[in-house]
């Protein structure tokens, strides 16, 4: 199966898109991700630009290659069951489906409709996630099926996040196909990514063991709604995690993503103490989540049960999906909350989505040297030793810095 | 949920009891029983138009019963001596005309077909032309499973999902609701018939009229929190659907009242009957007491004890949505 550009496919909605200059609309996006050769005809496995430059199949797709019976959810009565996925807890009725919208009930069992469902695919640096403490300098091959269990107001990747899977076209990219694509396309990992992974939760731990048996490992950027259970099977598989803590506030979370703080707090503290490398990204948006109060309080809340090493990335809103009306992040914003968390300890605190901001580089925090210069989403010198310490004072630097 | 509106609704209970207003005592009987027949503004009419005998052997609607009683229904709601001469008010030849059916439930609760084909037959006579006519829902597909022909192009009523052309681009957004509409809805339809069945639903209490526009919308699933509410009255104050939505004919042939939305036979009955007005809130009200009145028969708990009374209804009703009347008291419902 190949792409039709033309009729505006969503094949890759990156998260930075506005960043490479491209337009926002999706039209010129693909135009973008053409020029830039990441989006990739999965089943046909030809080169990136290849494989978008072709005609569209018009067949509609054969959906039960995609059906995989869910693995994280209990049989209720009268053919009803409860998703044990997040916390949202959805009780499904028969023929239908959750909030996410890719996992349906049939008959009293529940199924991802979502397994090896491609949607999007890019070869991205890992940057781009952002992950700043992982591997700097490498390629991330990127996927993402339809589907999210919140519904952020804010949202750049909406038009795959929130739609149904039947509604977007899709490749059959089953686990060892991918791992096969990320060895061809030299990337050491596969990122799990632009929509939500912890709707295809199944998919993405399949394939993160076909990957680790292809000497490939495995990321995740999420946004961390997750029930516990699922989060150690699943996220126990990674070998990073990005999640978006989008607000240090519950009424933010009811009032804008829908969903809840708490959990995704609670899901920081259980990667903690799984020992998984972690990094944190706070989208600032204008009047909504920048008050100083909450900026204080998110960096003290890391420091005392995470830790003052987890990076911390504030990052630029650009007026997106409901929230047209906003303006984009002023960067005294994102200076004014890197400040405060630079303050209260932190160690690590990036200013993201702004390019050329000095805030970019990975600092070494006791001699201050610069030991990660970055550009946009290219690192341009690396300088953490093979022990992942300082060359200058040999202080430790946490991260996974080498393969 | 708004108390004032429990109030009303217990008021209407209450009058339904002393006869004063709804409901079916059994197959065959009155929905409505001693309906207050006073004449009222069509806007504001809700019919419901019952057949005990409309099934023929087998339990399968008869074609010609179904067309009389819609045309019935319909001659009653606008005060017509002649069917087409209500259609007549209804469209004008040239305009595009959308009917939007129902068929998550397969064939055994969706919107029947012979009823949506005694619709397009009137539809014609009173002249628009049968390829401006689409009869439609979300999926091709699950048009096919309800019984539906799956017909597009030449000059003939045309019925396919939203899958085969797709949504629009761009969202359109009210209050809590930001969607991607149907491009039948947007670009194929200058006038909307709603056609939803009458039915239970496990989260939103009910799903008859105006939650049937989520088939109308890409992101449905989004929508089913909090019972649906303000979802549904938020989506139907959208412009696309509110300025095209003129008729509401709910097909309650065959009518749920517990277990729903998938189909449950266990649940079911024939109710031999169709709901239409201009107000879906108004229908949407008389269509959940419908029901209560048979849980009630079968000895199930009100929707309200059960913590899923449809709370949207009042919702639509409000000073913010004025979708529809609510209030059972300015309800003016004919049982035919």
């Amino acid at each position: 199966m190949v792409l039709d550009v033309e009729e505006g496919t969503s094949l890759g909605m990156s998260s930075e898109r506005s960043l490479s200059g491209c337009g926002f609309n999706r039209r010129s996006f693909l135009k973008c991700a053409l020029a830039s050769g990441a989006a990739l005809g999965v089943s046909e496995m030809a080169h990136p630009a290849a494989g978008m430059s072709a005609a569209t199949e018009q067949q509609k797709q054969d959906d039960s290659r995609f059906i995989v019976e869910a693995k994280f959810y209990q049989k209720l009565p009268n053919r009803k069951i409860k998703c044990k996925l997040c916390p949202r807890e959805c009780t499904v009725g028969d023929r239908e489906r959750g909030y996410c919208g890719v996992r349906e009930n049939r008959g009293g069992t529940y199924y991802t409709l979502v397994h090896s469902r491609v949607c999007a695919a890019h070869v991205d640096p890992v940057e781009k996630k952002p992950l700043f403490h992982y591997l700097p300098g490498s390629l991330a091959f990127s996927l993402a099926t339809a589907g999210c269990n919140v519904n952020c107001k804010f949202c750049q990747n909406w038009d795959i996040s929130q739609s149904r899977p039947e509604q977007l076209p899709a490749h059959y990219a089953p686990p060892q196909r991918v791992a096969q694509l990320a060895k061809q396309y030299a990337c050491p990992t596969i990122a799990y990514t632009y929509s939500e992974p912890v709707v295809f939760s199944e998919y993405l731990m399949d394939t993160a063991d076909a990957g680790h048996q292809a000497g490939i490992r495995s990321i995740v950027v999420s946004n961390g709604y997750m029930q516990e259970e699922a989060l150690k099977a699943a996220y126990g598989k990674m070998d990073a995690v990005k999640i978006d803590l989008k607000a240090f506030s519950e009424k933010y979370y009811r009032d804008v993503v829908t969903g809840q703080l708490k959990p995704v707090l609670d899901t920081l503290v259980t990667l903690r103490k799984m020992g998984k490398w972690t990094e944190i990204v706070y989208l600032v948006l204008p009047g909504m989540n920048d008050g100083d109060a909450e900026f204080r309080g998110l960096a003290q809340w890391i420091k005392s049960n995470l830790g003052p090493d987890v990076p911390l990335h504030f990052t630029q809103f650009h007026p997106e999906y409901l929230l047209k009306n906003l303006p984009i992040t002023p960067v005294p914003t994102l200076e004014r909350a890197k400040a405060i968390a630079d303050a209260e300890g932190l160690h690590y605190v990036y200013i993201g989505n702004v390019p050329g901001h000095p805030a970019q580089n990975t600092y070494c925090p006791k001699c201050r040297h610069m030991l990660v210069e970055r550009a946009g989403f290219t690192a341009n010198q690396m300088l953490i030793r093979k022990d992942g310490c300082c060359p200058f004072c040999r202080h430790p630097i946490p991260g996974i810095w080498h393969v | 949920m708004n108390t004032s509106h429990i109030a009303s609704r217990r008021n209407f209970l209450k009058q339904a009891l002393s006869g004063a207003a709804v409901l079916s005592t059994g197959s065959g009987t009155k929905l409505l029983a001693d309906v207050e027949q006073r004449p009222a503004q069509a806007k504001l009419r809700v019919v419901v138009a019952h057949d005990a005998l409309l099934r023929s052997a087998g339990s399968t609607v008869d074609s010609q019963r179904i067309l009389a009683l819609l045309d019935r229904a319909m001659q009653s709601l606008y005060d017509r001596d002649r069917p087409l001469e209500a259609w007549r008010k209804l469209v004008r030849p040239g305009e595009l005309v959308g009917v939007k059916v129902n068929t998550l439930g397969g064939r055994g609760i969706s919107s029947n077909p012979q009823l949506v084909a005694a619709i397009c037959e009137r539809l014609q006579q009173a002249g628009i032309k049968a390829g401006d006519i689409v009869v439609w829902d979300r999926d091709t597909d699950e048009l096919e499973r309800a019984g539906f022909h799956v017909a597009e192009g030449g000059n003939r009523v045309q019925c396919y999902g939203t899958d085969r052309v797709d949504y629009e681009q761009d969202l359109v957004a009210y209050g809590s609701v930001g969607s991607r509409l149907s491009k039948i809805l947007t670009q194929r339809s200058d006038v909307l018939i709603n056609v939803p069945v009458l039915k239970d639903h496990d989260g939103a209490g009910v799903t008859i009229a105006l939650k049937n526009m989520y088939g109308v919308i890409h992101n449905p699933n989004k929508y089913h929190p909090n019972g649906c509410n303000p979802y549904v009255a938020d989506l139907n104050m959208l412009p696309e659907i509110r300025t095209r939505m003129r008729l509401t004919i709910c097909d309650a042939t065959t009518a749920m009242y517990e277990g729903g939305p998938a189909f449950k036979p266990e649940h079911s009955w024939e109710c031999n009957s169709l709901l239409v007005s201009q107000d879906p809130v108004a229908l949407d009200y008389t269509g959940w007491q419908i029901i209560e009145r048979k849980r009630a028969e079968h000895g199930l708990k009100t929707l309200e004890t059960e913590q899923r009374a449809p709370s949207y209804i009042a919702t639509a009703a409000d000073a913010q949505h004025r979708l529809g009347i609510n209030d059972p008291r300015k309800i003016s419902t004919v049982e035919i």
